[in-house]
């Protein structure tokens, strides 16, 4: 035989790796969802799965223009880690669509709204600092806070948003142990995972909190834009800041391309207090030197070329329709047990499920359908969230929402009716009775007080190698190589 | 040895997709420099086409959970006439049905914690949530529920009292249509690696791989998060104890009908060894069991895997046992 390469890794270096693993990975967290996950991307599984917007309506001659005009040598060059002034003007557009008013000079472009949320946490966190979240939150943002070594404390959401209420309490109780949170990180609008919005009363007390006790709060706002219906709100930004001349002193502002052009172009933004602008870019060039000058030239090109907003009208209009589709679909086909909220925008619904159904282990039964939906546990730090599901609507065909949402209908139903009868209850409502309201609270029972625990068994654990990011790429449902092919052309 | 086509499987979809695929890149890499021609086949519907166009002379199959170790791709290779590594179609049904393992066991005097199996269709039609009361009395609380046909801790729950049941039913039922409810044995959590011998000789039961928890709790977390739990290698068992356990655990596999290579998980409780599970296509990733095992055998990784090779071609219909060159292009 011969020896072509030299032997990789023996387990006794396997070993001495381990010992070089800085202890933040240690709550890099793996589970059992991450492998169910990666059953997700096969071509033939009905993913609601996944947070991505629909690029496929995008035009595809504006796209070889724009690209065609990009100015080579500058495109092809570093930039600035502040970004390309093009794209802050385009972001300072944006922005004012959103009722904001602010300079150029106050942007970071950062490389997609993920980024931000990383900047923000890299400059402010110290290991076991708190970090204030909703109770669900971004299930990105969860492995971020975590790999700083953050605290994360959630707080309930339920239809109007944040528990102002529960915050007041959480800090309350944070004052008397002497500690105060770093930030407060919220979606307010259409937030993922929950779909629900921050009402204007709660908007206001959250800034009035925020000003009073002098706490930073991120406001991610990817979703702002993809309103189908109702009044919108202004933005906590906008609350604190109201005039083009007030200054903003505790909101850290997020934004981002991903979900009004493109998540290709991986180009998002920071606008923050200018106290704090300089030592983010300063953490900006640490980590990327600078955002891709060449995406950031197509973002330019783009804004520059026209009237941006019909693009965006085109794609509420898109994510209108399926909203319906899923909603009708679930009302249709999901038992009388489950509850779900009703997004008046942004990507996604929240599926609460009976508390004996946890959803980890229905996401098996799921993709023995061939169907598959987050569970919610990725959006939860603590290990709550169980018993519900993220559903995506945004990514799907009608004819795909309705099929995937009635396999998820039918075996919902199958373990209700399991559980009656182990239980010896019979015959509860029936599906499809067509009216639900959506839940008062989204919170779950904890994970400490559920019954069933998994049970000790030798099993081999898997590779070290793929323990941290892919486990992000698969609770956020990325595309990977030669899935995508498969995903659009079920869509066909 | 010379120049052989290799088609390593891996991927798929079952649940154990993830590991699979690092089982079978981490085959590839081995069979590479062990001078084979490698072509790696991410395993779905156009399986037959793919190894119709490869034309191998063996295929190392690195897939776990259902489909791979069940004995249905096995089936498959023996339709196309394609030998492959690891255990048969027969073995393989048995070891992915933890009933008909533990009733083989069982028949064969080998240590098994007391179980109950019961299918969803019990349930549903013929009244089964009856009898779980005195299930429940006989195996007595805490009671381990394992779905009986899912190879690792997936779905894998403890129920410490009646009322916990019904969930953890309806939890473990979710990755098919039968549970176990087994008696839980406390003890120390070993895994038996074998390999089988070189030139036909006996299976080779490799050093005992101990896991222990770093926390109070051992549980799906702590199992597959880095850091969470040691696994010691060799076990530091009494000589006498660690060679009873080899010994029960190579049994299991001649009961069973294993090759290639296996890994008995079991436990090492009050009362001695028992076995849980035997594993036909155990992880194969830098971190699994039976590499960490080999290692601590000597035994390179590269050598488990030309060993299982060799053993495949050896079986492959028209082939002399220890002779795989016969079978080279």
């Amino acid at each position: 035989m011969s020896e072509r390469r030299p032997p990789r890794t023996s387990a006794h270096e396997l070993e001495r790796y381990a010992g070089l693993f800085a202890s933040r990975t240690r709550v890099m967290r793996s589970s059992a969802m991450r492998d169910l996950m990666a059953v997700t991307v096969r071509p033939e599984v009905i993913s609601l799965a996944g947070g991505l917007p629909d690029t496929s309506t995008f035009d595809p001659a504006l796209f070889a223009a724009l690209l065609g005009r990009l100015p080579s040598a500058a495109a092809l060059q570093y930039g600035p880690s502040e970004g390309l002034a093009g794209v802050r003007d385009a972001i300072v557009k944006v922005m004012a669509a959103e009722d904001m008013a602010v300079d150029p000079d106050e942007v970071i472009v950062t490389t997609g709204g993920q980024q931000a949320i990383d900047l923000v946490t890299k400059t402010l966190i110290d290991p076991g600092d708190v970090v204030i979240a909703e109770a669900p939150t971004y299930p990105g943002a969860v492995p971020t806070f975590c790999s700083y070594e953050a605290e994360v404390i959630q707080i309930d959401v339920d239809s109007d948003g944040m528990s102002i209420d529960a915050l007041e309490q959480t800090l309350l109780a944070l004052d008397a142990a002497r500690r105060r949170p770093k930030f407060i990180y919220t979606i307010p609008n259409f937030q993922n995972p929950a779909g629900v919005t921050m009402s204007l009363e709660r908007r206001r007390r959250l800034v009035e909190i925020a000003r009073e006790r002098e706490l930073i709060v991120l406001e991610d706002n990817p979703y702002g834009m993809l309103r189908y219906e109702g009044e919108g709100l202004p933005t906590l930004r906008s609350l604190e800041a109201p005039g083009p001349t007030d200054e903003n002193d505790f909101v850290i502002y997020t934004g981002t391309m991903s979900k009004i052009l493109s998540p290709g172009v991986r180009v998002g933004w920071l606008v923050a207090p200018r106290p704090l602008l300089a030592k983010l870019i300063l953490g900006k060039q640490s980590t990327d030197l600078c955002s891709s000058t060449l995406a950031q030239h197509f973002v330019s090109e783009y804004f520059a070329a026209g009237d941006w907003r019909p693009y965006v009208a085109s794609l509420c209009d898109l994510y209108h329709r399926r909203r319906d589709v899923i909603l009708d679909a679930l009302a249709e086909q999901l038992p009388a047990a489950a509850s779900w909220t009703r997004p008046q925008g942004g990507l996604f619904i929240w599926v609460t499920l009976p508390d004996y159904i946890g959803t980890t282990d229905l996401l098996a039964r799921a993709l023995a359908e061939n169907v598959a939906f987050v569970p919610g546990e990725a959006a939860y730090a603590d290990g709550r969230g169980q018993h519900a599901m993220r559903l995506n609507f945004s990514s799907s065909s009608d004819e795909d929402i309705r099929e995937g949402v009635r396999r998820i209908g039918k075996i919902v139903a199958e373990q209700v009716a399991l559980y009656d009868t182990l239980t010896g209850h019979r015959g509860g409502p029936k599906a499809g009775s067509g009216e639900r309201p959506a839940a008062d609270s989204l919170a779950a029972p904890a994970s400490p007080a559920s019954p069933a625990r998994q049970a000790p068994e030798p099993a081999p654990p898997p590779a070290a190698a793929d323990a941290g990011g892919e486990g992000l790429a698969h609770i956020l449902q990325l595309p990977r190589r030669g899935s995508l092919g498969g995903r659009r052309s079920r869509e066909a | 040895m010379t120049l052989t086509r290799v088609a390593v499987l891996k991927g798929g979809r079952s649940l154990e997709r993830q590991v699979s695929l690092a089982s079978g890149a981490r085959v590839a890499d081995a069979l590479e420099r062990l001078g084979h021609d490698v072509v790696s086949i991410d395993v779905g519907t156009d399986l037959v086409t793919r190894l119709r166009d490869a034309r191998p002379d063996v295929a190392f199959i690195a897939l776990h959970g259902r489909g791979g170790e069940d004995g249905t791709v096995q089936e498959l290779l023996e339709v196309l006439g394609i030998p492959y590594t690891g255990s048969g179609v027969h073995a393989c049904m048995r070891c992915s049905d933890k009933v008909l393992t533990k009733l083989a066991l069982r028949d064969g005097g080998l240590p098994t914690p007391e179980w109950v199996a019961l299918g969803e269709v019990a349930f549903q039609d013929l009244g089964a949530a009856e009898v779980l009361g005195s299930v429940a009395e006989r195996l007595g609380f805490p009671l381990v529920v394992k779905p009986v046909s899912q190879g690792s801790a997936l779905g894998v729950k403890f129920a410490h009292s009646a009322a916990e049941l019904p969930t953890a039913l309806v939890a473990a039922l979710s990755y098919g249509t039968r549970v176990l409810l087994e008696r839980h044995v406390a003890g120390r959590e070993i895994a038996v690696s074998m390999v089988c011998g070189e030139h036909g000789a006996r299976a080779e039961a490799l050093p005992i791989v101990e896991a222990v928890p770093r926390g109070a709790a051992y549980d799906f977390a702590a199992r597959y998060e880095i850091g969470q739990t040691d696994f010691v290698c060799p076990a530091a068992l009494e000589p006498a104890v660690a060679e009873h356990v080899r010994e029960i655990a190579l049994a299991a596999w001649e009961l069973l009908g294993a090759a290639g290579f296996a890994r008995a998980d079991m436990i090492l409780g009050e009362d001695g060894p028992t076995v849980l599970e035997v594993n036909p296509i155990p992880g194969l990733t830098e971190t699994s069991l039976l590499p960490q095992a080999a290692d601590a055998a000597g035994m390179g990784f590269d050598e488990v895997v030309e060993r299982v090779l060799t053993d495949a071609l050896s079986r492959a219909p028209g082939a002399s046992v220890g002779a795989p060159s016969t079978k080279t292009p």
